[in-house]
């Protein structure tokens, strides 16, 4: 079985973002960049699948600046055997992604492929599942937890009220949410060996794939802060507060 | 012309997502019809022909739609779509599923996580876990959005709109559904409660959930959440987890115990109308968006606490 993992690189999750003062966007220079969390948890699924012999290859796909072919080398250094770069100094709206994530399938093949629920910078979790619907696939988002079988995988979703197991046809769409796994470190000496794996290059362009923009971004604003309260001294007085103060008990 | 808001139910019963993503649909302006797309699911259909502001109900009513899986589901939708201006479903596990799978097979890009209507084709959501806050006008011909529910007011009932059936779509068979945990509770739901009482790493364990935080939730009638720390750790069930990627929730009152407020947990909860930090670390960041803090252990506090409510 071969699969693709597809990759981000996004502001890091530690990282304390700021809002440009014009309100053009998030101030993006000299900010740590990394791998989105969910992203690992997706390649280190793959590497899993690869390492219990469900999987023969492992293909990483990043769309992005240059930049983001040290989110593949990760990936690779993760376990990956090779990688795709999809260079674009644009930003890539989710339908525009799944649009040449389509075209990579196309010409990969591949039986499964393996993504973040959503990316921690713009939130939309919609990739995985466009990609579902633009090739026709089945989708598994969420996943839990998952498990190959012949020609089908089981895969259990966290839902609001619990969790569901939904049987897909390969080849299929899944998407990972946190607790999934838990993504290794790369070890040195895989990160060296992940510098003499291959890592070819493509463009939005090569693939046949406007990625013009939708959504017109017409301001980013900080959100309405919250301003401290009070510190109260014992739980009488934390509960008379609460009653008479706030009036919500 | 027309919005078609999908509704959230689990075929017996509407859920209270659907009365707040409903508020959202109104504010585009067009009139609203609402799909309910299940197995059995009259009285969830019928429910939904009471609430106020809706025109007409759609009621999709076969076994494909029994767990509202995404393939068929999203074939329905689209099967529908011609008709409508806008789809708009709460952001919910299912509506988070759904709807990109219907955005991609008409070709539109959605707006997910809609926080605020300002116009009919332009909206505010937030990014970065909530640390910013995009205003994005839609420029396709058809929109398709999901709302964060924790941000619009429930829609009164009130209202008396007919449920038209409609005929399923061809389940292009794809997935089929195998089971599920879901967990019972007499509680309120997570994101429709008044009062959330959630617990962090600091509790300990999942035994020290049941003896400690407990008791408050049954005194106040309160749903029980987690932090991201206390789940990982085993000490609550996923469902429970509120934040970035967990549930957004925006209750009257939201008590954080032993939660540090990381900023993934913050955005989850920091639309709360007040909010209660207890934590023995007073530098902990979540005493700077709560509104009352206690500092101290939370293993004296939480019962003195649970006395004080029975006065």
């Amino acid at each position: 079985m071969k699969l693709l993992v597809c990759v981000k690189r996004v502001v890091d999750y530690n990282v304390k973002i700021r809002v440009k003062g014009d309100g053009s966007g998030v101030e993006l220079a000299n900010v740590k960049m990394s791998m989105n969390p969910f992203d690992e948890i997706a390649v280190e699924e793959a590497v899993r699948l690869k390492e219990q012999g469900k999987a023969t290859e492992i293909v990483a796909v990043s769309i992005g600046p240059q930049q983001a072919g040290e989110t593949i080398r990760t990936a690779l250094a993760m376990g990956a055997d090779r990688g795709i770069l999809v260079k674009t100094e644009a930003s890539v709206e989710p339908l525009s992604v799944a649009k040449i994530l389509a075209k990579v399938v196309e010409q990969e093949k591949p039986d499964l492929v393996i993504l973040g629920k959503q990316a921690i910078d713009d939130d939309a979790n919609q990739t995985g599942q466009m990609l579902a619907a633009l090739l026709g696939w089945p989708q598994g988002t969420f996943a839990f937890k998952v498990a190959v079988g012949e020609g089908s995988i089981d895969v259990t979703r966290e839902v609001d009220g619990g969790l569901q197991t939904v049987a897909l046809k390969l080849p299929a769409i899944v998407t990972t949410d946190l607790r999934l796994n838990e993504p290794r470190y790369a070890s040195l000496p895989n990160i060296m060996k992940a510098k003499k794996k291959p890592l070819d290059e493509t463009s939005p362009e090569t693939l046949g794939v406007d990625v013009s923009p939708r959504l017109k971004v017409l301001k980013t604003t900080e959100p309405g802060g919250r301003k401290a309260g009070v510190k109260v001294a014992s739980v009488a007085e934390l509960v008379q507060k609460l009653k008479v103060e706030a009036g919500v008990l | 012309m027309t919005t078609l808001l999908i509704a959230e139910h689990d075929n017996a019963h509407l859920k209270d997502a659907t009365h707040k993503a409903l508020s959202a649909a109104k504010a585009l302006g067009a009139p609203v019809h609402v799909l309910v797309a299940g197995s059995n699911a009259k009285a969830a259909a019928d429910a939904a022909s009471k609430l106020e502001g809706v025109e007409k109900v759609l009621l999709a009513d076969g076994a494909a739609y029994e767990h509202q899986l995404a393939e068929p589901t999203a074939a329905l939708i689209v099967s529908l779509a011609s008709a409508y201006d806008a789809l708009v479903a709460p952001a919910t596990t299912t509506g988070k599923n759904v709807m990109p799978r219907v955005a991609a097979l008409l070709d539109v890009m959605q707006v997910s996580d809609i926080t605020k209507v300002v116009s009919a084709d332009t909206f505010e959501r937030p990014i970065y876990a909530g640390n910013a806050i995009q205003t994005v006008q839609a420029t396709d011909a058809k929109k398709v959005i999901t709302v964060r529910t924790a941000a619009f007011p429930a829609a009164a009932e009130g209202g008396s709109a007919a449920v038209e059936t409609v005929n399923a779509a061809d389940d292009p068979q794809l997935s089929s559904f195998k089971g599920e945990e879901i967990a019972q509770s007499d509680r309120p739901e997570l994101t429709s409660a008044k009062i959330i009482i959630s617990g962090g790493r600091s509790l300990g364990s999942a035994e020290n959930f049941t003896k400690y935080i407990e008791p408050i939730a049954d005194k106040l009638g309160a749903a029980m959440g987690a932090s991201r720390a206390a789940v990982d750790a085993g000490y609550a069930p996923n469902d429970w987890q509120v934040g970035q990627t967990g549930k957004v929730v925006a209750p009257d009152l939201y008590i954080a115990v032993g939660i540090s407020g990381a900023i993934q947990h913050l955005a989850g909860m920091k639309d709360s109308k007040v909010i209660v930090a207890i934590n023995k670390d007073e530098e902990a960041p979540i005493f700077q968006v709560a509104d009352y803090g206690l500092v101290g252990d939370l293993f004296t506090i939480l019962p003195e606490l649970k006395e004080e409510l029975t006065k």
